[in-house]
């Protein structure tokens, strides 16, 4: 079949590689109908997250058709159309009976690379580095699925594949950043990027009762579709200071909530960006913390902080002082997307949510890899990338 | 784990003295570049300055590295490199043309000196090393929480002929009779062990204990204890495993079936029990311990057994 695979920083190829086969008896074989590419693998295409190899097949944003299953596997049938989650997870562990899923403890197979890292091992995912657990992603025409009794959901036959494809990471995620602040009526919540994820998190925050959000990035096309689609109020971080905006817009009450839904790539302009971007290159910091920073400071003292982006090792000049000193709360995780299907599927039928006004360019999967570079420099007033497999 | 004492003190005593000289060498060449420059025939340019204040940061952090682990081959053979890497500057500059060439080939020739030192010591520490570890008596100690019954927990551990399905180095485990079993072990180069363990203690829910027979090549002890873990957290596991492999080729390869880390070997193999028992079955990764690129396997066989397990 056809994969596209990750052979090197900054190169993506589609490969022929072998067709995936059941392994386990809790497996499932998905035909793959749609695919995306999500931020986060953009930070594999740049080489910020250690431990891959050449011709690891990417992907963790897939849905398609059930072809093929283990012998376990007795929720599912051959013919059903399902999305799959991007955490694996067995669903038994004491982490997913909290419904802790991106925390199973059962899924990563390289756990020890993890804890090297990290301490403890996270759940595996796809298509997401070997101490994520070496699994083949779904940018593919097949892809294998674990423990499939427990991930993916089946979708109605009413709903198109762009309605329903990002249940499988980035709408579940942007919610989970919102229902971390623990929204209280008349809250401002404060938003830094305006990629898929943070677009999902204003929508979020507004559904779970958010008074205000407002956005921050610095691409003017990215700010008028969370203006415009998302219904955020906006701010350029190039044109203004986004601390005394904020400050000015709150009536000195400061966000009471603040999401980072940028990460470990941030960009800051003057001599903070620099610093970071020179550390980042010679390998003393791992992350570039900058939103994270700017997030903290401007958060309201007793507020909560709520980290969507993905961080992968080490920051650095991490502003501490003020989360002591001010009571600040912060939350994270990767998305236990599985708690999230069934009520943002029954959001979306509602016609509540439509998750497809993010979608800017639709492509083949033998194209993935022009539409990496599109994605990854921004061209064309890229947003969201769909993949038809 | 546990040493007998076989240290070379030689060795130890050079490392030291060669970890003093790399941090006196490394201040001379961060302190005094220039001077060191013309003192070894180079132009004291600010290019030739530069590289010589690295290499002196390079000497500080082995010298450094070295005293505080001076029984430590890898240091020693990191000043090795950083020899190789001298030779090969003063090489080049024997080729420019400002250069006088009588002082730095006299340099070369120093550098040439202690890297012969630096080789010495780093291949009798070496040596030391590998002794240590064929000499080793192993004891290791892991502990795992599993989020079933202790009864059910007890039951899977008490058939000892479930071993293979999780631990990583077992072929076989083939129960003879109430209380004796024969275990069949992968050795390197698909060589194989055996030898006869014997029950010595089996306390329902609370504890199992084994030990191999009088007279057996390997001799090897395991004891699992069981508690309940507190707010119904499933059972804890608690693993105690003793080998004292004896001399020669049997022994290097009982040392090679627990590698340079036999606690990870143990973690990895209690995580394996962890998933059976919760999720029921050994998750296969596409690419185990990277030793392949995350894409299906034509051959399934070679997942399973980069993996370790039988299914």
């Amino acid at each position: 079949m056809k994969a596209n695979c990750w052979m090197g920083k900054g190169l993506v190829q589609i490969q022929d590689v072998p067709d995936p086969r059941i392994l386990n008896a809790r497996d499932a074989i998905v035909r793959v109908t749609k695919t995306a590419i999500c931020g986060s693998d953009l930070h594999l295409y740049k080489g910020f997250i250690p431990s891959m190899r050449r011709g690891d097949v990417l992907g963790h944003e897939f849905m398609g058709e059930v072809v093929e299953l283990g012998s376990g596997v007795k929720n599912l049938a051959v013919g059903d159309r399902v999305v799959v989650p991007f955490p694996i997870a067995c669903g038994h562990c004491s982490q997913c009976e909290r419904e802790l899923y991106s925390l199973c403890e059962n899924s990563n197979p390289n756990a020890w690379m993890a804890e090297k890292l990290w301490g403890y091992s996270p759940c595996g995912i796809f298509g997401y580095s070997h101490m994520l657990g070496g699994f083949a992603g779904g940018q593919a025409e097949y892809v294998r699925v674990p423990f499939a009794d427990v991930g993916p959901i089946k979708v109605p036959d009413n709903l198109s594949d762009e309605q329903v494809l990002f249940l499988s990471d980035i709408l579940p995620t942007g919610y989970m950043a919102a229902e971390a602040c623990g929204i209280q009526p008349g809250d401002i919540v404060a938003v830094w990027g305006c990629g898929p994820v943070g677009q999902f998190a204003i929508k979020s925050a507004y559904l779970l009762g958010a008074e205000r959000v407002i956005a921050i990035d610095r691409f003017p096309y990215r700010l008028r579709i969370a203006r415009e689609r998302a219904g955020a109020e906006t701010l350029n971080y190039e044109e203004v200071d986004v601390h005394e905006a904020l400050k000015e817009l709150t009536a000195g009450r400061a966000p009471d909530c603040c999401i980072d839904a940028v990460g470990m790539e941030g960009h800051a302009p003057g001599i903070a960006g620099a610093y970071d971007r020179v550390k980042q290159a010679m390998m003393l910091e791992t992350d570039r913390p900058v939103a994270l920073r700017e997030a903290i400071l401007a958060c309201r003292s007793g507020g909560t902080i709520s980290v969507a982006g993905v961080y992968g090792g080490f920051v650095d000049k991490f502003p501490m002082g003020a989360i002591v000193n001010r009571s600040l709360t912060i939350k994270s995780g990767q998305t236990h997307v599985h708690r999230y299907m069934r009520p943002l599927l029954n959001r979306i039928e509602r016609g509540e949510i439509d998750p497809t006004f993010v979608i800017t360019h639709r492509r083949r999967l033998h194209d993935a890899p022009e539409a990496f570079e599109v994605f990854n420099t921004k061209q064309d007033e890229c947003l969201k990338v769909v993949l038809t497999a | 784990m546990q040493f007998h004492d076989s240290r070379d003190r030689g060795a130890d005593q050079l490392a030291l003295g060669l970890g003093w000289f790399s941090i006196a060498l490394g201040v001379a060449e961060v302190a005094a570049a220039r001077g060191l420059a013309r003192v070894i025939g180079i132009p004291a340019d600010e290019k030739n300055t530069a590289i010589l204040q690295a290499m002196g940061v390079r000497e500080i952090s082995s010298g450094l590295a070295i005293l505080a682990q001076p029984r430590d081959a890898k240091w020693v053979w990191s000043r090795v490199g950083g020899d190789l890497i001298d030779i090969a500057f003063l090489t080049s500059a024997l080729r420019a043309e400002d250069a006088d060439r009588d002082r730095v080939a006299g340099a070369a020739a120093a550098v040439l000196g202690v890297t012969a030192l630096d080789v010495l010591c780093a291949r009798r520490l070496s040596r030391t090393g590998d002794a240590e570890r064929r000499s080793c008596s192993t004891h290791v100690q892991q502990a795992v929480t599993i989020a079933r019954p202790i009864e059910e927990v007890y039951g899977f551990w008490s058939a000892f002929e479930n071993f293979p399905r999780f631990m990583g180095h077992l072929e076989s485990v083939k129960r003879l009779d109430e209380r004796r079993s024969r275990w069949r072990a992968k050795g390197p180069g698909g060589t194989r062990f055996e030898w006869e363990a014997e029950l010595i203690e089996a306390v329902e829910n609370e504890r199992i204990a084994w030990r191999s027979v009088e007279g057996s090549d390997v001799r090897t002890s395991g004891a699992v204890r069981f508690h309940r873990a507190p707010g119904a957290r499933g059972t804890e596991v608690r693993v105690d495993l003793h080998y004292s492999p004896p001399g020669g080729a049997l022994g290097r390869g009982i040392a090679w079936l627990f590698g340079e880390e036999p606690e990870q070997q143990v973690r990895d193999d209690l995580r394996r029990l962890k998933q059976i028992l919760e999720a029921g079955e050994v998750l296969l990764s596409d690419g185990p311990a990277m030793w392949r690129p995350a894409q299906p396997a034509e051959d399934l066989e070679q997942i399973r057994t980069l993996t370790g397990v039988q299914q």
